[in-house]
């Protein structure tokens, strides 16, 4: 039977109706428990309350594991546990930093350790210098009113939905020796490279084939960034007779060093974690030219038959370290540029 | 009208209970399971039969990729309680601490002591007299060579002891005379290269019986191994473009882009199905050195975890699956050497009419006597993956120029002494 109007206005009153009974129901149930807190708290600590559910889950899914991360880098063996694991103190730190030059990953105890760090250095170095620069240079081209813009902001959004194993098998398909590009390269008469049989090669294309994957991100948050410049500061510069490259320094940028910290901040922790597409891409070879830090952790911890669990939790607390350093230093670096801004 | 509606939902009610009742009565074993060709389809149909007979209890088959699912994470599911009832491992003894004992659980120990006794040493702790499963089959390392590549060429194939340096030199000329890509491919594991460095000479083990890696046999084999993957005999792609773990060269091989290819066994199953007879593919008997010609003995066993709820159920899962005529049937279809001592005696009806596979089978099978005491020894070896892991990891670098073959035999003694420090196997 179709309802009629006025059955569905009753229908609808009765159901606001039931809304507002549950919501104040619900209401009363809190303020049951919320009354007696403030009279026993006091107003101003009541946001401590407030907070903590948030708190709670932040601490049971991140500072607990954290914590319990550098208990298992303070134990050794097999076991998976933490009261099967005998307490060694810093005996893991001491074997994983023990090195007679530390520019010579083959003195260190630990050489993969070692390999991995200086891979890490050199692939955050050119990944995020590189990333950085390439979103730049997209986002002040979509930026201009170009043919086809939507298109093509959409067209370099693009390899950002995809998964990363996606990326990573897709351009293995392209890479290897049997792929498209040693197809195109043999097509116009030169020789097959064995891209990921080379250690600088395979590291390149790691570099490339993640700056291809993630720029898309970053060139959106840069574009927006450049949209929030006001256009009647080109249009002042204008009058005054700047020219394109003293408007892009002038204005552009130090406008833009805000955007460019959050990029630079985002696209370097991301960057030193990186671990999926190299993992796939590469295996971390070949040897382990292209094993980035997360992979050594993985590999150390996950990746064997025989783990060392207080090996591989030692260098990720290592990797924390630094990467928090990194951070802090990045945001002073960043505050600073924004007061001289001011 | 209601009488019918009723009786309708009292069925229905009824109906609905039976259901889950018997759910909740059923118990279900999981096993994890890989495939080394099609012998999971084998294993299924064996367990439908198990199932058919034995309601009670179900078992679902976990089938996993050999490296990541069982090398990788099978370890680290059995350390955190969280295993499956069952599991088909190749680690036969370095997972032994998981493995449950089956004795007290088995309505006759005695025939699983008499066909199986040699393998469970591999599966259990020295002394203990465990039974924690059986083998689906043992393995032979050893070379296949694509005989119609050698026919194309006009090489004629070697004969009698052949050295690994006298293969290489024919097996190039044999790729260039016809033009296929690479000599020679090896699987990517210390398990492969272990027998022809036991036949250089190679010891692995001290009389202490502590792996002992640097000599004069072993220096040689993996000089060979730099030198192939240097001047091109060897396929790179499996050694040098699959860091970080073990891979397999057979693509290579079933798609006819090698002239000889160092596994073993356990392909013969798989060749049969992908190759076929669009090539002749032949079993060659293992190279020889100043020690010995031998491959690896190996293999892969089910076993039965420890943490199982159901020790019961599993046990009666086992026992029906290592029945003689079900492991028949499962070595038979499967092309496998069977791991069942009777079997072996009286002989398996190998479910194959191709010439190339039954060939294969005996020329693996003759090469059985042949096994070095040595490589008896480290299959029997607990930590033996600690010691083909670090041989693989570590010549990989040489290959790459990482290392130089002293820092690497420095790094391979390094590693398994620290690996067994950390186990407590010192």
């Amino acid at each position: 039977m179709a309802a009629t109007p006025n059955a569905v206005q009753r229908l609808n009153a009765l159901a606001g109706d039931g809304v507002q009974r549950v919501y104040a129901l619900a209401m009363n149930a809190l303020g049951l428990i919320m009354e007696p807190a403030q009279k026993l708290l006091g107003v101003r600590r009541m946001a401590y309350l407030f907070v903590l559910p948030n708190l709670l889950v932040f601490a049971i899914f991140i500072l607990f594991p954290m914590l319990l991360n550098v208990y298992y880098a303070m134990t050794e063996g097999g076991n998976l546990y933490p009261q099967d694991r005998p307490f060694v103190g810093t005996a893991n730190f001491e074997r994983l930093y023990t090195c007679t030059d530390y520019g010579d990953p083959n003195t260190c105890l630990e050489d993969r350790f070692w390999r991995a760090a200086r891979n890490t250095g050199v692939f955050v170095f050119f990944q995020v210098s590189g990333m950085v620069l390439v979103s730049l240079i997209t986002s002040m081209v979509l930026n201009r009113k170009i043919v086809a813009r939507g298109f093509f902001r959409s067209v370099y959004f693009y390899p950002v939905l995809l998964s990363p194993v996606v990326v990573a098998l897709i351009w293995k398909w392209i890479l290897q020796r049997d792929g498209v590009l040693n197809a195109i390269l043999v097509g116009v008469g030169l020789d097959p490279i064995n891209f990921m049989l080379d250690g600088t090669w395979a590291m390149t294309w790691v570099i490339l084939v993640s700056i291809w994957a993630h720029m898309g991100f970053y060139t959106l948050i840069l574009l927006a960034g450049l949209q929030s410049i006001p256009a009647e500061l080109y249009d002042a510069g204008a009058i005054d007779g700047t020219s394109t490259t003293q408007a892009f320094r002038h204005i552009t940028l130090p406008l833009l060093m805000p955007t460019m910290m959050v990029v630079l901040v985002l696209s370097l922790i991301r960057a030193v974690q990186m671990f999926d597409e190299v993992f796939v891409l590469t295996g971390g070879g070949p040897g382990s030219a292209t094993m980035l830090m997360v992979q050594y952790i993985y590999m150390t911890g996950f990746g064997t038959q025989n783990p060392r669990f207080g090996m591989a939790a030692a260098a990720s607390v290592t990797l924390g370290a630094v990467l928090l350093v990194a951070t802090l230093l990045q945001l002073r670096v960043g505050r600073g540029s924004e007061r001289h801004l001011a | 009208m209601f009488h019918r509606r009723s009786l309708a939902t009292l069925f229905a009610t009824l109906l609905v209970g039976l259901l889950v009742g018997s759910a909740l009565a059923q118990v279900e074993l999981r096993m994890t399971w890989y495939d080394d060709g099609a012998e999971g389809v084998v294993m299924r149909e064996i367990l439908d039969r198990f199932e058919a007979a034995n309601p009670d209890v179900k078992v679902v088959m976990d089938t996993v990729p050999y490296s990541s699912g069982i090398l990788e994470s099978l370890p680290l599911q059995l350390a955190s309680g969280q295993g499956p009832d069952i599991a088909r491992v190749t680690n036969l003894g370095g997972l032994s601490q998981y493995y449950l004992d089956l004795r007290p659980y088995l309505s006759d120990p005695g025939y699983w002591d008499e066909n199986f006794g040699p393998f469970l040493d591999w599966m259990r702790p020295a002394g203990s007299s465990a039974i924690p499963g059986f083998m689906t089959q043992l393995t032979v390392t050893g070379p296949f060579i694509n005989a119609t590549l050698f026919e194309q060429a006009g090489i004629p194939v070697p004969e009698g002891p052949t050295s690994w340096v006298e293969w290489a030199a024919v097996t190039r000329q044999v790729a260039a005379a016809t033009g296929t890509p690479f000599a020679m491919v090896m699987d990517r594991t210390g398990h492969r290269l272990a027998g022809p460095a036991i036949s250089q000479g190679a010891q692995f083990l001290d009389a202490d019986g502590r792996p002992a890696i640097d000599d004069p046999g072993m220096r040689y084999m993996m000089q060979l191994m730099i030198d192939w993957h240097a001047d091109g005999t060897m396929n790179p792609d499996v050694w040098i473009g699959s860091a970080g773990s073990y891979a397999a060269g057979n693509e290579f091989f079933v798609n006819a882009q090698v002239v000889l290819y160092m596994s073993g066994s356990w392909q013969v199953g798989q060749f049969t199905n992908l190759i076929g007879d669009a090539f002749d593919w032949v079993v060659v008997p293992n190279p020889c050195g100043p020690a010995a010609c031998t491959g690896m003995p190996g293999g892969a066993g089910v076993v039965a975890i420890a943490d199982t709820d159901h020790p019961a159920e599993v046990a009666r899962v086992m026992e029906f699956i290592a029945q003689e005529e079900n492991l028949a049937e499962f070595y038979g279809r499967s092309l496998f050497i069977p791991g069942h001592l009777g079997l072996a005696s009286s002989g398996v009806d190998f479910a194959t009419d191709s010439p190339l596979a039954a060939a294969a089978l005996t020329a693996f099978s003759q090469q059985v006597p042949l096994l070095h005491p040595t490589a008896y020894a480290m299959q029997a070896y607990p930590f033996n993956f600690v010691v083909f892991n670090a041989i693989r990891d570590r010549l990989t670098q040489v290959y790459v120029g990482e290392l130089t073959l002293d820092q690497a035999l420095e790094r391979i003694q390094a590693d398994i002494d620290e690996a067994l420090r950390e186990a407590g196997a010192n």
